[in-house]
Order: C-alpha cells, then sequence, then structure tokens
C-alpha cells in the first residue's frame, strides 16, 4: 500500500511498523501467528561479539502497565548469527535490522563490520545503553561524549543505514541525540528502558536478580513521547518512536510527534500478532481522514 | 524453531501439529476447586488444535490493571466435547480474574506453548504431583490410560484441602497422596511415601509442583537410576521464546523455559541434588 510507504534516510519502509528489539526474537517466533513479511522491519534481537548467558533468574517483574525486565543481553554471538540465524531469516521480505551491543569500544566495531557485509542486512540499530566496562561500567549513552565516541568508531566501519538507539536515563536527550547526529548517524531511535525497581516487601528482597531493571510498557509512553517531541525539534534526521506503542492510535501519536517510524515492543508479549493490527489501524486512519500518505503525519502535532 | 510442519486433519479444519494458536475461546465451565483454585473449561467453535500432555497456554486477562497473560498448565483435553481445562491456583488479581470468568464469557488463548512430556516408552509410570503442580498430570494419566497403562499418581500438599481434584485422577488411575499434617494419606512429603520404599519398579516419573518438591523427586530418581521429567514454574512475559525472561540454567546454558521446557528431563538441569 503505497500510503503507508516511508524511509528512514536510504532505508525504504513498506509502512512505520517495525518490532523493538529483544521484543520479537528473530521474527521467527512469531510466524505462526501473522505474515512477519507484513512489517515494516524487523528489529533481531540484540547482538554481541561474543555469546553472552545474559543475567541469572528471575529476570522479569510486571509492574502497573509495565514490566521491568534484566535479560542482560543474551545471545549466542555475532559468528553465530551470520551462520546459523541470518540464512533462516534473510529472504523474509522485509528490513532485516540488527541491533548492537557491545561493552567497548573495539567489540561495537567489529560487530558492526561484520554485520556491514551481510547484503540483506539494510540498516543497524546501535544500542549505546549498554554499560563500557571499560569506563568504570557507565553506560555509553548517558553521556553526549560517551555516545559520539562509538558512533564515530562505527560509523567508519559501516556504510548502511545507522539507527542510535537513545537512552532516556539522561538528563536532556537532545544533547545525546545532536552529538550522535554530529557523528553521522542516520537516524535515532528512542526511547530505550528507562531504570526502575521493583521489590517484594513480604521477603524483603528485590525481584529481578539484578536488582534494578529496564521498565517498558504502557506506564512509559507519555515519557517517550515527550523525548520523541523534543528530539524532533532539536535534530534534523529522522526519529524512530519506541515506547508503549500499544495500538496504532499509540503509534499515530508518536508520528505525530515527529517519529518516521516505530517499533513496537512489550505489546508483542501480550497479542503476538499486534503488529498486524497497528498496519491495518493506521492504514484506516490514513483513509478515515483522507491523508495520502503516512509521511503526512510526522511532526504534524497542532500546538 | 525451523521444522517443517506435518499437516493434521480434525474434522472440517486443518491444524499443524505443534503450530501456535490465538484462539478466542468460550467458557463452558469455571468452577471452585477446595479454597483457592479454578477449573475453567473451554471450547472453541472449531475443533481445538492438537495439544500434549504438560503443554501450556498464556491466557489473556483483560483487566487494565494486568498486563501480561497468565501461563497456565493444560489440565485435560476432551476431545469428545472439544473442550480444554486449566486448573489455576488463585494468587493475585490476574488469576482471580481468570477465576472470575463466567459461562458463555470469551477468553484469548495462545495454545500449544512449550513440549510435553516425553512419555512414549514408559509402561510403569510414577506421576508425582505437589498443590496445583498436579494440573498436567490428569492429561498425562489420560493419555497413559487410552493406551491401556494404569498410571500411578502420588500427590502431596499441605493439608487435605491443597490436595485437588482426587476424584478425577481415582478415575484414571491409583492415587496415593502425603499431607504435612497428616490430614489425608501418609503423613510428610511425597518421597517419604511408603509406595517409593520398593522404588525400582517405576520405569519413569513425571512431576510437577513446587521447586523443593521437584528437587527431592529428582534426587530420589537420580539415586534410583529412575528417568524423571519435571515441569517448571518461572515468571514469564511473551511464552514463545521471544523475551528470554524465563530462563532455567541447564546443561546448553540459558534456556527458556516457555521455549525449551516447561517440561525438562532431569539430566538436563544443573540443580544441586
Amino acid at each position: 500500500m503505497e500510503a503507508l510507504k516511508t524511509n528512514i534516510g536510504d532505508l525504504q519502509l513498506k509502512n512505520p511498523v517495525m518490532t523493538a528489539s529483544g521484543t520479537f526474537g528473530y521474527g521467527t517466533e512469531y510466524s505462526d501467528f501473522f505474515d512477519i513479511s507484513k512489517l515494516g522491519g524487523i528489529l533481531v534481537k540484540g547482538t554481541t561479539l561474543h555469546r553472552r548467558e545474559g543475567n541469572p533468574y528471575p529476570r522479569m517483574a510486571e509492574t502497573p502497565s509495565g514490566m521491568l525486565n534484566a535479560v542482560g543481553l543474551q545471545n549466542k554471538g555475532v559468528d553465530y548469527f551470520v551462520e546459523n540465524i541470518y540464512p533462516e531469516i534473510k529472504d523474509i521480505d522485509t528490513n532485516i535490522i540488527v541491533n548492537v551491543s557491545g561493552s567497548c569500544i573495539e567489540d561495537y566495531v567489529q560487530t558492526a563490520e561484520i554485520i556491514n557485509h551481510l547484503d540483506k542486512v539494510p540498516a543497524i540499530e546501535l544500542n549505546i545503553s549498554c554499560p563500557n566496562v571499560k569506563q568504570g561500567g557507565m553506560a555509553f549513552g548517558v553521556t553526549a561524549n560517551g555516545a559520539a565516541e562509538v558512533v564515530k568508531a562505527v560509523r567508519r566501519v559501516y556504510d548502511k543505514t545507522l539507527i542510535v538507539k537513545l537512552s532516556p536515563n539522561v538528563t536532556d536527550i537532545t544533547e545525546i541525540a545532536k552529538a550522535v547526529e554530529a557523528q553521522g548517524a542516520d537516524s535515532v531511535s528512542l526511547i530505550n528502558t528507562l531504570l526502575g525497581m521493583a521489590i517484594d516487601s513480604e521477603r524483603r528482597k528485590p525481584i529481578l536478580s539484578t536488582i534494578t531493571g529496564g521498565l517498558s510498557g504502557p506506564a512509559v509512553k507519555p515519557i517517550a513521547l515527550r523525548m520523541v517531541w523534543q528530539t524532533y525539534k532539536a535534530v534534523k534526521i529522522p526519529i524512530v518512536g519506541i515506547g508503549g506503542i500499544m495500538t496504532a492510535a499509540d503509534a499515530i501519536e508518536f508520528l505525530l510527534a515527529g517519529a518516521t517510524a516505530i517499533e513496537v515492543g512489550t505489546a508483542n508479549f501480550i497479542d503476538p500478532a499486534v503488529c498486524s493490527k497497528i498496519v491495518d489501524g493506521i492504514a484506516d486512519y490514513l483513509n478515515r481522514h483522507n491523508i495520502p500518505s503516512v509521511k503526512d503525519l510526522i511532526g504534524a502535532l497542532e500546538v | 524453531m525451523f521444522c517443517q510442519p506435518i499437516l493434521l486433519s480434525l474434522h472440517t479444519i486443518k491444524y499443524i501439529a505443534m503450530k501456535k494458536y490465538q484462539l478466542d475461546l468460550k467458557v463452558v465451565d469455571n468452577v471452585m476447586v477446595g479454597k483457592s483454585a479454578s477449573l475453567l473449561t473451554l471450547t472453541h467453535s472449531e475443533p481445538l488444535p492438537p495439544m500434549q500432555a504438560g503443554q501450556f497456554a498464556e491466557l489473556l486477562v483483560d483487566k487494565a490493571q494486568v498486563l501480561l497473560r497468565r501461563p497456565i498448565s493444560i489440565h485435560n483435553v476432551n476431545r469428545n466435547n472439544n473442550t480444554v481445562e486449566f486448573l489455576i491456583q488463585i494468587v493475585g488479581t490476574g488469576t482471580k480474574e481468570l477465576a472470575n470468568l463466567k459461562k458463555g464469557d470469551s477468553l484469548n488463548v495462545l495454545l500449544p506453548l512449550g513440549n510435553g512430556f516425553d512419555f512414549a516408552g514408559s509402561v510403569n509410570p510414577l506421576l508425582i504431583g505437589g498443590g496445583v503442580g498436579v494440573a498436567p498430570l490428569l492429561y498425562l494419566g489420560e493419555e497413559f490410560k487410552s493406551k491401556g497403562i494404569t498410571p500411578t499418581f502420588l500427590f502431596g500438599g499441605r493439608s487435605k484441602e491443597y490436595l485437588l481434584r482426587l476424584e478425577s485422577f481415582e478415575a484414571v488411575g491409583r492415587v496415593y497422596a502425603t499431607t504435612e499434617d497428616g490430614s489425608f494419606g501418609e503423613k510428610g512429603y511425597v518421597t517419604n511415601h511408603s509406595l517409593l520404599i520398593d522404588g525400582d519398579k517405576f520405569d519413569k516419573i513425571f512431576a510437577c509442583g513446587p521447586t523443593p518438591m521437584l528437587k527431592a523427586v529428582a534426587a530420589w530418581a537420580k539415586e534410583h537410576e529412575t528417568a524423571c521429567e519435571v515441569s517448571l514454574e518461572h515468571k514469564m512475559a511473551c511464552g514463545i521464546g521471544a523475551c528470554l525472561c524465563c530462563v532455567e540454567d541447564t546443561k546448553d546454558g540459558h534456556v527458556c523455559v516457555c521455549k525449551e521446557g516447561p517440561v525438562f528431563s532431569i539430566d538436563k538441569l544443573l540443580w544441586k541434588l
């Protein structure tokens, strides 16, 4: 459908609906529930240079209108991805985008270089919310300098569409967005999860093995919308909106706030076919409002 | 993940074996069992898809305060009535809401999820359940019964009222029980039951219940060199192996209980017994 087409720089999307990394596996987990080639893109789960076992159980706590997770980037490493996963998903007729994570700059660079060689992966999403083990464990993405440094290094080796996923656990997200834009990022996606915590009062213990974790779901949507709106006014590169999107109306809110495309995360756990419904819902909205293209919604908030 | 589907024909529509379905099922019946469990019976306008004993479903709780689905074991499947049953322990808002469903209500369900028990080679099985952990054992017992094998059940609970649906199990096999307070069956834990004194008569144990009980059963099975499968219950979000929240540490590293389990051979687990 022509009206739903959009693009993130050179990356063409059949519609603005993508799946958030870590919530959709490698896509195939969901193929029983709907035709996943209907999606604008699939952000496959966070991939690191080396295999990671992730954090101990328990990794999840349900919270009011949300959930906390502390998976810890469990994945089998980029080589396993290239050899075993990529061949199975490369021919799915959608954009397969790899979310790249790392614990030091060299790891990000090497992983991005390897992914750069995969013909059917037109973009990466750089997760800069990971702790920098060489800098005392502070996340790259919480300072403008830290974010800029990793984007600059990856940009040198990665020549396709580079999306940088921003952490909301910062004082001013627009400073980080501007810093990564200046280093050649093609797009920013926001927001990653908000740092949170859950306690079992009866046992007087934290629920998560890691004590703190990342909050997602409808609870974070107002914060995500605000940050997309602020970032839209601060940068020229396209924005991918993420945070508590459960319905087509939620997705449209993000477009109106300035997002070019959106990612659906936690909602996939509740309705595995939700993305299909969101694509249809956006098409229906365009029809109802006689809007010729979804691109006309980007930043069209009337204030 | 990428295996070839096998087409099964059930009446009018074709289901793919072990493909996962999202269905709006209808409540046929929902009754309290004991003081804190409910027995929910659901049906569908079409024949229900294939399901295996030990698999589970993700039930959608239609309430603003409850975000995630509730993973619940398949308790029994009745092909003649085209119904599937869930035995649900009421522990919080979500399960309370499921217990409040009324006849005729609609419930969105993902099923069948996970892997069932591997019972093909067993001819003298022992099915051990603790509390609401008896849930998947009724369907498993029915599977044995349909093959002409009378299964032995051994159930444990804090007291008599925690032993659920005994009469249904008695219709399927021999039932033995222990209670911690001695109010029914033998006093003590399942692994202390006199049935286990002559321990090597069973060729395989299938167990579901609280983790301390499962570990005690696993230790007994190891000691007596008896094959043993346990069904684990972990906090879950997606139920289909995407979110990686429900992991168990195994010989293969962290694996999802929802996808690689919920049934595991004890040989695969890293439990210190």
